[in-house]
């Protein structure tokens, strides 16, 4: 592809997808962004880290099941 | 302590007045990305929230700015990659469109809908360089590459996007 043809397609693109020159944002964010960051973080249950530990170590320890575990998915 | 210097040991008055300082180019750069306002405001606060939470890990001799807009830049693509899917082809002009407005306004359409469906990390990048004009090196900042990756994406999108407009007779 020439220059005069990705010219072209620049000028195609901005005719179907008008440039945003200076978008402005219309108001403050910062009360967003203290509602988000005084919400509570999501927690994983210690039972899940558990659970995730011994499929990991049934995977390093007996390869052979992956197959099994696969079929059960 | 100068202000990045009290951001990075967690201050957050300096992290305030951070963010008024650059909240809003932080929304112009996300909204060019993701051509929603409503949606550009939520990534900027995502953005910042990211940033406050990644404080420890800020350099003060760097760029806040340049480190931000990389921030932005991976919560808008992870949206685009969230939002990803292909957007059909809107329906027929109403019948009282002449022929050639109407062809143009396919013709629109079609190029919209070939951009769309590019995969997100081709897409941002005709975006900010074909439509948006901004420079090769601001686009590779923002992605964490180089220059030449950035023109590689770009000559990888235009070929997928001619390919696309040719199948649907659209001439690119």
């Amino acid at each position: 592809m020439n220059d005069r043809e990705f010219k072209e397609l620049g000028e195609k693109l901005r005719g179907a997808v008008p440039p945003l020159r200076q978008p402005e944002l219309g108001h403050d964010l910062w009360p967003a962004l203290l509602q988000k960051m005084s919400e509570p973080r999501v927690r994983v249950p210690w039972f899940d880290w558990l659970l995730a530990a011994l499929a990991a170590a049934v995977l390093i320890f007996c390869p052979g099941a992956i197959p099994a575990l696969l079929y059960h998915l | 302590m100068d202000l990045l210097q009290r951001f990075a040991a967690g201050d957050l008055d300096a992290f305030e007045s951070l963010f008024r300082q650059h909240q809003s180019a932080v929304y112009r750069w996300i909204v060019r990305i993701v051509r929603d306002p409503a949606t550009a405001e939520d990534l900027t606060v995502e953005t910042f929230w990211r940033a406050h939470r990644a404080h420890a890990r800020f350099r003060p001799d760097g760029n806040f700015e340049a480190w931000l807009r990389r921030i932005g830049t991976n919560a808008a693509l992870d949206h685009l990659r969230a939002a990803h899917a292909h957007v059909p082809l809107p329906e027929d002009l109403p019948a009282d469109a002449a022929p050639d407005a109407a062809e143009q306004s396919e013709s629109r359409k079609a190029i919209r809908f070939a951009l769309v469906s590019l995969p997100p990390r081709l897409r941002i990048v005709v975006q900010l360089r074909l439509i948006e004009e901004e420079p090769y090196r601001a686009i590779g900042e923002a992605l964490g590459i180089s220059e030449s990756a950035v023109k590689l994406r770009m000559f990888r999108a235009v070929r997928i996007l001619r390919k696309k407009l040719q199948q649907w007779s659209v001439r690119p």
